[in-house]
């Protein structure tokens, strides 16, 4: 019960946000609920089953592609781009996973490296269509759904909100769900579990596949709310920043991307008076976390204080 | 009634060290079965080979005549082998309730709860279900360990070495709790307590080098020259 | 120019490509060979290589050959003792666990690349090669600083096989490398060995970043290539396995330069990337490594 409470309560939270947030910061924050989506999928593969994977941005890039090409090409309107976005992260995520899971450990993370490097390069490869690192932009067409504006500030502060309740909600039964308990089973003990009749291969195709879901509304969420579709998507940086909010909010909490990527934010912003070194923060906040920090957050609030925390 | 296991020439070479070398085995259900034999006899091995933990390099495993030789592990368990570790295996870091429930939901049990709670009864660690694994006595994890086992509703537990390290209390109701166990569920135990398995037993394999030395009641395993002569040190 | 002499220069192309991709590569490999330590940085070291050459370089007052044996000198030094201290604050911390040592490398990759931008500047900037000397074949002149590239590349690993051999530095190396526990079982300083390996593997990717510098400018981003081709030719060759590596830097190389000069280069690296992920699935030996 104060698992439901704790979680409905911060969309609340959010969702009143929008009346005493300027117009800037609320952009913002429905960029970095957009961007938390993305790290709770994240986090679904890595704090909850393990996988430590280098290649999230190529799930996300999948879904931006997948909702923003149909969109430019044939004209697709918001709500079937998005939901094409999210099958396509869905699909890649699977055939990464068909591949790639074949490994394990520090091999895994070089292999999703590998893979998802040369599709940022296909991406550019194919850069009549795709736009390469310039991108393109989304027609204004193709960002309304119902009759709503989604450019403009109110509609798609709203629509990322939506999206994020329902990443999290959807995160909070899954890892409470047998599945949840299975995935990590596999973190915790992978011989343990084979030996109570679970297929690892089979549990972590899963998680990745579910993480490539989130990956994939996360791109096609950006694609449609912000109208920039681009392979710059594609690069390591964006498989290092959700592992960066996992890492700071919590692995294996489902509140810590949220938490991870809206300090992370507000770091970079206050520091933007101080410094324009943006990648020090990144690259200092690797290093702090891992060294002396490594559960993050909410990891470290839930070990030691609130042992509810899910 | 068809044997539960049968294996015919089951061997398993590491590279020059014949570890299990064409065994034939059966295992009849609801019985028993003490496998022992010194150190380094294969009796690991062997069991490793049964719950599909390591492949066979030649020869077959029938359970109940289904030949499962290929079969891997994980599909070996949901078909009713388990196997429960040497050396304790649990998630130390999830609750008891947790452990547990891993092993009841893997057969796609309906009522969880009551079911893991069953599991942990029969054991002894009901009142223990929200504890940390890792902070259980090592008694209490070596019976955690045997409830996951028991929670697999198995037609065979294979039981590695699980009294290894207990007090003699803690041993006296392991004895009955395992003697609970059939005739529904067939148990292949390895020991080194002598007493437990002559106690326990209703059938005994004695393994040497990889090979069956002898094969039969605790008497006359007690009682074969050849098994005094290479085991038991008389 | 006809075809024989075109492929003769895409392959002296490669060739050089190859040399100085070997050197790197072989940082990256004796790193993870001995450490089990997957460094993401190490781009970063050949890119702080070839800066501080070119630092060097601009504040030494003598003529150019003088000022360039000054960098080749200095520059693997100072990168050497920086991986040292990085080794020591951060690495030797985590226990050397595989997972956490890679993100911590990529945060070390981030704060470099920043400090060379904030200190050095986004330009890139040329360092006069030691001497201006051409071969002139009978098809096209070739510059003979690229060929004593590929001259002083041979002979450095030349050396780094002797030294890791011949000698007891070398032989306490391999030693850790096979098993670290029995190494400390018998008296050897495993944090020292590390350190030392994690300095030499850097100072081996700031050699390559000097020797590169007068061919391509020294720029803050420069790192990046190298650290997925070096991870391709450790991959290929089998991690761990200098012999291996050595090998993939040569095809690596030599079809790079061949590739490039008939396809687009992307295309080329999408392949090889392709390439690399199925090794590793596939064949995780690499493919000339022996079966582990």
């Amino acid at each position: 019960m104060k698992h439901w409470t704790l979680h409905l309560a911060l969309i609340a939270v959010l969702f009143t946000a929008q009346y005493w947030l300027s117009p800037y910061h609320a952009t913002n924050l429905a960029r970095i609920m957009v961007l938390a989506v993305f790290a709770m999928g994240y986090n679904l593969a890595f704090g909850y089953t393990g996988l430590l994977s280098l290649g999230h941005a190529l799930l996300l890039a999948a879904g931006m592609y997948a909702a923003g090409l149909p969109a430019q090409l044939w004209g697709w309107s918001a709500g079937p781009a998005f939901i094409a976005g999210i099958a396509g992260g869905g699909l890649v995520a699977a055939v990464l996973g068909l591949l790639a899971l074949r490994t394990a450990g520090v091999s895994f993370m070089i292999v999703t490296l590998m893979f998802a490097q040369a599709g940022y390069l296909t991406l550019l490869y194919f850069a009549p269509v795709t736009g390469g690192d310039d991108g393109f932009a989304v027609s204004a067409a193709s960002r309304t759904l119902m009759g709503f504006d989604l450019s403009t500030d109110t509609p798609r502060f709203v629509a990322a909100l939506t999206i994020f309740a329902f990443g999290l909600l959807a995160s909070l039964v899954l890892v409470r769900s047998p599945l949840g308990r299975t995935m990590v089973a596999m973190r915790e003990n992978e011989e343990r579990s084979r030996m109570l009749g679970y297929n690892p291969f089979t549990v972590k195709l899963a998680a990745l596949t579910i993480s490539g879901l989130y990956a994939g509304a996360a791109g096609a969420a950006y694609a449609i709310l912000f109208g920039y579709v681009g392979a710059s998507f594609a690069t390591i940086q964006y498989s290092i920043l959700p592992m960066l909010y996992v890492l700071l909010g919590g692995a294996g909490t489902t509140l810590g991307p949220f938490l991870g990527a809206l300090v992370m934010f507000a770091l970079i912003e206050a520091a933007t008076g101080i410094t324009t070194a943006h990648q020090f923060i990144v690259g200092a906040a690797l290093v702090i976390l891992v060294l002396f920090a490594p559960k993050g957050i909410l990891g470290t609030i839930r070990e030691r204080w609130v042992r509810w925390l899910p | 009634m068809a044997a539960l296991i049968q294996t015919r020439g089951l061997t398993r070479h590491f590279g020059g060290l014949k570890a299990v070398d064409g065994v034939d085995f059966t295992l009849e259900p609801g019985e028993i079965h003490g496998l022992i034999g010194p150190n380094g006899a294969g009796k690991t091995t062997f069991v490793s080979l049964l719950s599909g933990r390591l492949p066979a390099q030649s020869g077959t495993i029938l359970l109940a005549g289904e030949d499962i030789t290929r079969l891997p592990a994980h599909a070996r368990v949901r078909k009713g082998i388990a196997y429960t570790f040497q050396i304790t295996s649990i998630f130390p870091r999830l609750t008891v309730f947790d452990n547990v429930a891993l092993a009841v939901q893997s057969q796609g049990a309906a009522d969880l709860a009551p079911k893991t709670r069953a599991a942990l009864a029969r054991v002894g660690l009901e009142g223990l279900e929200e504890q940390e694994a890792q902070t259980l006595s090592y008694g209490h994890q070596r019976l955690l360990e045997l409830a996951m086992g028991l929670a697999l509703s198995p037609r065979l537990l294979i039981l590695d070495e699980p009294t290894q390290g207990l007090a003699a209390s803690e041993i006296e109701g392991f004895k009955s709790l395992v003697r609970s166990l059939v005739p529904e569920t067939t148990v292949l135990l390895i020991e080194h307590n002598m007493e437990v398995v002559m106690d326990l037993a209703t059938r005994i394999t004695v393994l040497t080098f990889g090979r069956v030395l002898a094969s039969g009641t605790p008497a006359e395993v007690r009682a074969n020259p050849a098994v005094q002569e290479a085991y038991l040190g008389a | 120019m006809a075809f024989g002499p075109f492929l003769l220069l895409a392959l002296m192309e490669g060739l050089v490509t190859a040399a100085v991709l070997a050197l790197a590569a072989a940082g990256l490999s004796l790193v993870f060979g001995v450490m089990r330590v997957v460094n993401v940085a190490h781009g970063e070291f050949y890119m702080l290589g070839a800066v501080l050459a070119w630092a060097v370089t601009t504040m030494f007052p003598g003529p150019p050959a003088l000022a360039f044996l000054a960098a080749v000198l200095i520059a693997p030094l100072l990168v050497a003792a920086l991986a040292a201290a990085a080794d020591g604050l951060i690495l030797k911390r985590l226990n050397y666990d595989p997972e956490a040592t890679i993100v911590a490398t990529i945060g070390l990759l981030y704060i470099l690349q920043q400090a060379a931008l904030s200190l050095y500047g986004p330009n890139a900037n040329p360092v006069t090669a030691p001497f201006e000397w051409r071969i002139q074949l009978p098809w096209f002149g070739y510059s003979g600083y690229k060929l004593f590239v590929v001259l002083a590349a041979g002979l450095i690993l030349l050396a780094l096989w002797l030294f890791m051999t011949r000698t007891k530095a070398g032989l306490i190396m391999r030693a850790t490398q096979v098993d670290r526990t029995t190494a400390q079982a018998f008296g050897i300083n495993v944090d020292r060995v590390y350190m030392g390996t994690f300095a030499l593997g850097a100072g081996l990717a700031a050699l390559a970043g000097v020797l590169i510098v007068p061919i391509q400018q020294a720029q803050y981003l420069m790192g990046h290539d190298p650290l997925l081709l070096s991870f391709i030719v450790v991959i290929i060759g089998g991690l761990g396995s200098l012999r291996g590596t050595l090998i993939a830097a040569l095809v690596i190389g030599l079809s790079d330069g061949v590739i490039s000069m008939f396809f687009t280069p992307t295309l080329a690296k999408i392949l090889a990337t392709l390439l690399v992920a199925l090794v590793l699935v596939f064949r995780p030996q690499g493919l000339f490594g022996a079966k582990a």
